[in-house]
């Protein structure tokens, strides 16, 4: 006997919508069963890791500043997604984002004025752009597959990033430690509350969704999106050109994974170093198909994970868990939603075989 | 009389606070870049906090957080220690070192200890270990064992502390063999056995035979065992790697430092410094002196106590950097601010520094 997919031939409205809470339900369960094995109590566990860091002022603003950049560049993510262009280097146009956008500061420490924040995330956001437009470029013109351009332009950025730090913009009053200097307070983007550090990369994450949920489901682009990801022959019959879309998905989410990276080293870190990214233009990508390749449930799908890091966090501290415990969650979770999703369109099959080498195989 | 009953109520929260201080045990938190049992440089930190908690009993409780990204990640974990009660937070990768300033501003009554960083404020130490004493010692070791003359040195960064090594080692090299040579290879890791093991196997081909790294795994002891050669183990004794290989180790011993730390919060003597300590102050220790001669023994030993008693400092002039030019005049020592930011390398270094 061996197991098949079938196609439904309709699915459930309510299964699509319940999925990722049907899915995440799921990781619960098995994340306390995983916690009884370990010999934790699994309602403490879980309560440290999925209620704590809502319980306090504190950990919200944290949870702001480490979401904040998954839901940016995932909201960018899910649309190219959807129009089937496979951007996997939304990490390297988070890095060039951060190089072009902190040039102002660190090539031009002496011009301190308002104008110099705006500037730099025009800088940032065209950085990420034009570092995203690489492997559109390519792909349209030469036929390249871009998750592979993608991915590798990644380690070009970083190799590029931690040679300027390492070399020409390194810090002159920094005892040739690899980091630029600090940046001048009008090189700050700015805290937007007095009670914690939650900076306006939040803002312009929460400004993302919304500009990009209604360009989905509002305008004749967001149409297209739809079709050049669905029905691409139809798209060209109905004279959308595939090249402009391609350029399009892909200057969009690398601008909003450059306004992501500026964001991140302008309010977080306030300077260059050589490793600027703790991997988040990767995990945008499970941001992004948590999320449905939709911009609102993105910005649910980042608030959960940026909870799971936290409350990893808190675990390793109170319970002695190891920060592994905390990468098999996020993996439990995407396994369980992407199986929720199977199961909706497909139907699982058990088909009786017979031919009798497999059969004998059996016993 | 309303002045006296105030007075009264403040020493009596005084007196209380100060016996409450002396019952709670002082809690010592832990920030880690790497993972506890990364055999390195982390683990070595790991080691002196384990020895801390058992050697101070129930005065001490610690706490740790590992694998933390520097960055972003690094200030919301210094500083859920900081609000979480901790009393005295050590941050041990120098990523950590603005996050720690940070941090310290918005927690006056924590204090904070930052490795292997040059920043510092009221509440902020920073300290580090004086590697490069050892390395002198291992460099004459190396001069006085090798036969070709050049020895291969397996480097993680270009960053002040490992270029120090560098030139010390070479220094006493030098002060045993004048033409002795050093080749150095950069693999832009701190751990990584796969580049590691490849930089040893180039460096071997290129007629070294001895080797030293200032990289944390033990890739490199083990190919110099295959290949017959000598080799000295860094941050731990790695002597398991190569029983007849190694020749000593420099040994990172952090626990002396943490305890003595930790103590001083006890004591209420905590004051920020800069620390920088050496081998006579126990933060870094020799692993015993093995396959080699009797009288080559004897010369580390005594290199060792001549540092120890602050006889023999490795950076004493004369002294060439590598272009040529005199650095230190004869008898001349070079001065910690110069050390600290080190940027160039001694004359006989077969390498140009990554700039």
């Amino acid at each position: 006997m061996r197991l098949e997919l079938e196609k439904r031939s309709e699915h459930s409205t309510f299964y699509s919508i319940a999925s990722p809470f049907i899915a995440i339900g799921l990781t619960l369960i098995f994340g306390a069963i995983l916690f009884a094995v370990i010999g934790k109590d699994p309602a403490e566990a879980l309560y440290i890791y999925f209620v704590s860091p809502l319980t306090s002022t504190w950990s919200l603003h944290e949870l702001a500043v480490k979401s904040a950049p998954l839901i940016l560049i995932g909201a960018g993510l899910s649309l190219c997604f959807l129009s089937s262009n496979w951007n996997i280097g939304a990490e390297g146009q988070f890095v060039m984002g951060a190089v072009f956008g902190s040039m102002m500061p660190i090539v031009f420490p002496d011009v301190q004025n308002t104008f110099v924040l705006p500037l730099m995330i025009i800088m940032g956001m065209a950085g990420g752009a034009a570092y995203a437009f690489i492997p559109a470029f390519l792909k349209t013109r030469f036929g390249t597959n871009e998750i592979l351009t993608s991915l590798m332009l990644v380690y070009v950025a970083q190799l590029f990033l931690d040679w300027l730090v390492r070399g020409p913009w390194r810090n002159p009053e920094g005892f040739n430690f690899p980091e630029s200097r600090t940046f001048h307070e009008y090189a700050i983007l700015p805290e937007v509350l007095e009670s914690g550090r939650a900076h306006y990369g939040a803002v312009f994450a929460v400004l993302a969704v919304i500009g990009l949920a209604v360009l989905l489901s509002k305008t004749l682009k967001g149409f297209e999106i739809q079709v050049a990801g669905q029905a691409p022959r139809a798209g060209r019959f109905g004279g959308f050109s595939a090249a402009k879309m391609t350029f399009f998905a892909f200057l969009l989410s690398g601008a909003l994974a450059g306004l992501a990276g500026i964001s991140e080293v302008s309010g977080a870190v306030q300077q260059l170093r050589p490793v600027v990214s703790p991997g988040y233009g990767f995990t945008a990508i499970i941001v992004a198909f948590l999320g449905r390749l939709n911009p609102i449930g993105v910005l649910f799908a980042g608030i959960l994970l940026g909870i799971s890091y936290l409350g990893g966090e808190e675990a390793q501290i109170v319970l002695g868990l190891s920060d592994k415990i905390t990468r098999v969650f996020q993996g439990m979770l995407l396994f369980f939603v992407l199986a929720c999703d199977t199961l909706i369109l497909y139907r699982i099959r058990f088909v009786s075989t017979r031919t009798p080498a497999l059969a004998m195989g059996e016993n | 009389m309303k002045l006296r009953i105030l007075g009264l109520t403040l020493a009596a929260a005084i007196v209380g606070s100060a016996s409450a201080q002396a019952q709670d045990p002082v809690e010592a938190c832990f920030v880690y870049v790497g993972s506890k049992t990364d055999g390195g440089w982390t683990q070595a930190h790991d080691i002196g906090r384990q020895e801390a908690d058992h050697l101070m009993g129930d005065a001490v409780t610690t706490k740790f957080v590992e694998n933390i990204p520097e960055g972003a990640d690094a200030e919301r974990a210094i500083e859920r220690f900081a609000r979480s009660g901790c009393d005295i937070v050590f941050t041990t990768s120098f990523g950590f070192m603005d996050p720690t300033i940070k941090v310290a501003k918005k927690y006056p009554d924590v204090k904070f200890e930052h490795a292997t960083g040059y920043k510092t404020a009221d509440n902020v130490t920073s300290y580090n270990s004086r590697f490069y004493e050892g390395r002198y010692i291992i460099g004459q070791i190396a001069a006085k064992m090798s036969k070709t003359g050049v020895a291969g040195y397996i480097a993680s960064f270009p960053i002040p502390e490992v270029v120090q090594g560098i030139n010390a080692f070479l220094l006493g090299a030098q002060s045993v063999n004048p033409d002795f040579k050093l080749k150095v290879v950069w693999v832009n890791s701190w751990f990584d056995a796969g580049k590691e093991a490849d930089a040893a196997k180039a460096l071997i081909d290129q007629g070294v035979d001895i080797l030293t790294q200032h990289t944390d795994s033990t890739a490199p002891m083990q190919v110099a065992a295959e290949r017959g050669i000598h080799a000295f183990g860094q941050a731990s004794d790695m002597i398991k790697a190569g029983p007849e290989t190694q020749l000593t180790a420099i040994v990172d011993t952090w626990g002396a430092y943490y305890i003595k730390r930790i103590q001083a919060v006890i004591d209420g003597t905590w004051e920020s410094q800069s620390s920088w300590d050496g081998l006579k102050d126990g933060i870094l220790t020799m692993a015993p002196y093995t396959n080699m001669p009797d009288d080559v023994k004897a010369m580390a030993e005594d290199t060792e106590a001549k540092i120890k008693s602050g006889e023999l400092h490795p950076f004493t002039g004369p002294v060439k950097k590598q272009d040529g030019t005199q650095w230190l005049a004869d008898g001349e020592t070079a001065d910690d601010g110069t050390l600290l930011g080190m940027n160039f390398y001694v004359e006989g270094v077969d390498d140009k520094l990554p700039q």
